[in-house]
């Protein structure tokens, strides 16, 4: 597990050319030409090392819900997809809403081994939006729960939304929202637009999810607490989160990939892996989206990766389950829709698909740059193919992509996790550690 | 043609395929014997997810009138009310040997889904599907609307030229989105007439005009005004604040009737609210072709059967009336 590794003529993000060496969970030496007799030597040249990915928005459905995802398959999606730490949401059966739901599915983690899994405590009871959660109780288990959010649901009661803004302060937590006013977006089914005006679907309008923005920014202001926001998706909402932050307002936002790429032309067709919450929007909202991680508006890519079953998506749209798995493509998105089109460089990459969530997660040692003295948590990445992404690249036990048949650019060749491997030229190692 | 999932994208000679036969299978429904033996040993299952009545024994006459055997099944659950699922219910269809599936379902593009899916090889035909579509009422009403304007001369004609005004609750109408996209088609220009608060949030793509006022539209002296069925559980949802209001403003009463012109048609889907959306004056005036376009329903339906199922390019209906003919 601990052997010593010799990673040769691999590129950092700011472009310059290394060699470094691994040992002991840590990057213990940078520089060209480095020899280290029996370590396990990779050649990296072609590649770019980028700190190992943190994605602080995954729905690993366990306890609960093991047919679609357990810890351990949605470990394996992220490594494969160069992910090395992971926040999962609470929307678990149980709902993570206590100690000791938290502490199990920390355990799980650590026992699959391939990730770092970091729980995300509930809110509110059940996710109800009625009483808090204990939400220090979470925070001060073995857990270490920093981030707070009812995902899947909106804290809609502003009542409720400020006393949990307002707690968290106790021990430096966040929490993340998941902006829809629930009354504006009951039964709703796609983007309310000119696409659902034609399919006759129920339309889930732009000003449900700016509204709750909105509003949270004004009450993180108002009590001086830290919010995170959870998946924006529309134009609107990057204008209110860029007015927010000018005015100091300590907010943080996401966005996911498939908000990067995909528009809700796609639903034309019913075709219910396009079927997500928040929906797909239109190209405007993507081109708004781009431009705002682009210029740090929005501060982190995340994936919202929510594994279904094939029955909840094998059937009519409105009977559809919300939600794409997402792990094993977002490098490959971002790659495409922000590097490729010259948006973004890798460095931008390592900051918001690393650093930052790292850090919006409270998460020290975690996402930091490749460098001597630094765990050695890295994902080596080919720019250079473009291949057809297929059922064969996903790695967890849902199939419900919306990338499958599509051509992607890249290709994740190593992810390794504290020093250890758990992708190992471009294979997903079934034991984290053990190379053929 | 292998489906008919809506009328967004039929084409004008298809549609135009689809009316023309109907007029031929309207003649033979004019004969002593209106049984044809065309569709002798083809299956079709009328697949209905939500109870209507007169849809389904539209299609019930038009594909027993073709001579096929008719299946009804009224699906009681579906995996939206978490009963059997859609893909279980079609490839049972499809073990009993269904070459069409006339399917009504309470999900937009659920006929769609089962098309697409290859759970069946059977050909569908929807019947109605959420607030998305229900073509073969467009098609009956583009019938109508031909009929009364070209009579025997119908044939091979389209409706360009023809002013339409569809009144009512567009937001959730299928019937008002198929005849919306068909008539556009066919060269009709579309007025839609309702209150702001049921028509669609952006409707920029859509080829029709939207006013508020339903007095103005009849001023524009319209060839044709539709009048949709409202719902009377909108009124909770806040869409309009009552039924003596919705009447007032969008209801075609007596005095509206007088204001349309005389050579001006009133149709209406059915079922009507009398007293809400039309009055029984308009529902019961020459102007009215409610009954005909319920019996031109089974006409167009059995036009749309055969050619899902016969599909040759000469209908043996086209042969008999030229026997008749001659």
């Amino acid at each position: 597990m601990n052997e010593v590794l010799l990673v040769r003529g691999v590129e950092l993000v700011d472009g310059s050319r290394t060699d470094l060496i691994v040992h002991d969970g840590m990057i213990v030496e940078t520089g060209a030409g480095l020899d280290k007799p029996g370590a396990r030597v990779i050649d990296a040249s072609g590649l770019i090392a980028l700190p190992g990915l943190v994605d602080l928005h995954v729905h690993f459905r366990e306890p609960g819900f093991e047919a679609s995802e357990t810890i351990l398959t949605g470990s394996r999606a992220a490594a494969a997809g160069g992910f090395t730490t992971v926040f999962t949401m609470p929307n678990t059966s149980p709902v993570a809403d206590t100690a000791g739901v938290v502490e199990q599915e920390l355990a799980l983690g650590e026992a699959a081994g391939y990730v770092t899994v970091q729980p995300i405590g509930a809110v509110t009871v059940g996710q109800k939006g009625e009483r808090l959660a204990e939400l220090g109780a979470m925070a001060a288990s073995r857990a270490r729960v920093r981030v707070f959010s009812d995902d899947g649901f909106c804290v809609w009661d502003p009542v409720i939304m400020r006393r949990a803004l307002e707690y968290v302060k106790a021990f430096g937590g966040v929490i993340a929202q998941h902006a829809q006013d629930p009354r504006l977006t009951e039964g709703a089914q796609m983007n309310e637009g000119v696409v659902s005006a034609e399919l006759g679907l129920a339309g889930w309008p732009a000003v449900a999810e700016e509204a709750i923005i909105a509003r949270d920014v004004l009450l993180a202001e108002h009590v001086g607490s830290r919010l995170h926001v959870c998946h924006l998706s529309t134009a609107g909402s990057v204008d209110i989160i860029r007015w927010a932050k000018k005015r100091g307002i300590d907010v943080t936002a996401e966005v996911t990939p498939h908000h990067l790429l995909l528009t809700e032309d796609r639903v034309r067709g019913y075709d219910a892996r396009f079927k997500v919450n928040p929906p797909l929007r239109t190209t405007e909202d993507v081109e708004a989206v781009r431009e705002g991680l682009a210029d740090g508006t929005i501060d982190i890519v995340a994936t919202d990766h929510a594994p279904h079953p094939s029955e909840t998506k094998a059937c009519e749209w409105q009977a559809a389950s919300h939600g794409m798995v997402g792990l094993e493509s977002a490098l490959r998105i971002v790659h495409s829709t922000m590097v490729e089109t010259g948006r973004m460089t890798w460095s931008d990459v390592a900051r918001t698909m690393a650093a930052a969530p790292a850090r919006i997660g409270s998460l020290s040692g975690h996402g930091t740059p490749v460098a001597a003295g630094n765990p050695a948590s890295f994902t080596l990445y080919d720019p250079a193919p473009t291949r057809t992404f297929s059922v064969d690249d996903l790695r967890g036990r849902s199939r419900n992509s919306p990338y499958l048949g599509e051509e992607l650019p890249g290709e994740i060749r190593w992810t390794i996790n504290r020093g250890t491997v758990t992708v190992a030229d471009g294979a997903l190692l079934e034991t984290p550690g053990v190379l053929s | 043609m292998r489906n008919l999932l809506d009328t967004a994208t039929l084409s004008r000679a298809d549609a135009l395929r689809i009316l023309d036969t109907a007029e031929d299978m309207s003649d033979t429904q004019r004969r002593e014997i209106k049984k044809l033996p065309t569709l002798r040993g083809k299956t079709v299952v009328n697949l209905f997810f939500e109870d209507s009545t007169r849809t389904r024994i539209s299609f019930e006459a038009a594909a027993k009138r073709l001579s096929a055997d008719v299946i009804n099944f009224a699906a009681k659950g579906s995996s939206v009310s978490k009963g059997e699922s859609l893909q279980d219910t079609a490839q049972t269809l499809q073990a009993m040997g269904a070459d069409a599936v006339v399917i009504r379902h309470g999900a937009s593009g659920a006929p769609h889904t089962l098309a697409t899916s290859g759970w069946i090889s059977a050909g569908v035909v929807n019947a109605g599907d959420g607030t998305h579509e229900h073509p073969t009422q467009a098609l009956l009403d583009a019938f109508t609307m031909r009929k009364r304007l070209y009579g025997d001369d119908s044939r091979g004609r389209d409706l360009t030229g023809t002013r339409v005004a569809i009144v009512g609750d567009v937001l959730h109408s299928r019937v008002a989105r198929s005849n919306m996209w068909l008539l556009h088609t066919l060269g009709a220009h579309v007025t839609l007439v309702a209150p702001p608060t049921l028509v669609p949030q952006d409707v920029s793509a859509w080829p029709a005009d939207v006013v508020y006022d339903l007095d103005e539209a009849i001023a524009a002296a319209p060839d044709v005004l539709m009048l949709l069925r409202i719902q009377l559980e909108r009124m909770n949802a806040a869409y309009f604040p009552s039924e003596r209001e919705y009447a007032r403003r969008w209801g075609f009463d007596a005095r509206r009737l007088a204001a349309l012109g005389a050579d001006s048609i009133v149709m209406h889907p059915g079922p009507m609210n009398r007293g809400l959306e039309i009055s029984a004056e308009a529902a019961d005036s020459a102007q009215s072709t409610v009954l005909e376009q319920v019996a031109n329903g089974v006409s167009v339906r059995m036009a749309v059967l055969y050619l899902l199922l016969a599909g040759s390019t000469t209908t043996p209906a086209t042969t008999s009336t030229g026997e008749e003919r001659a």
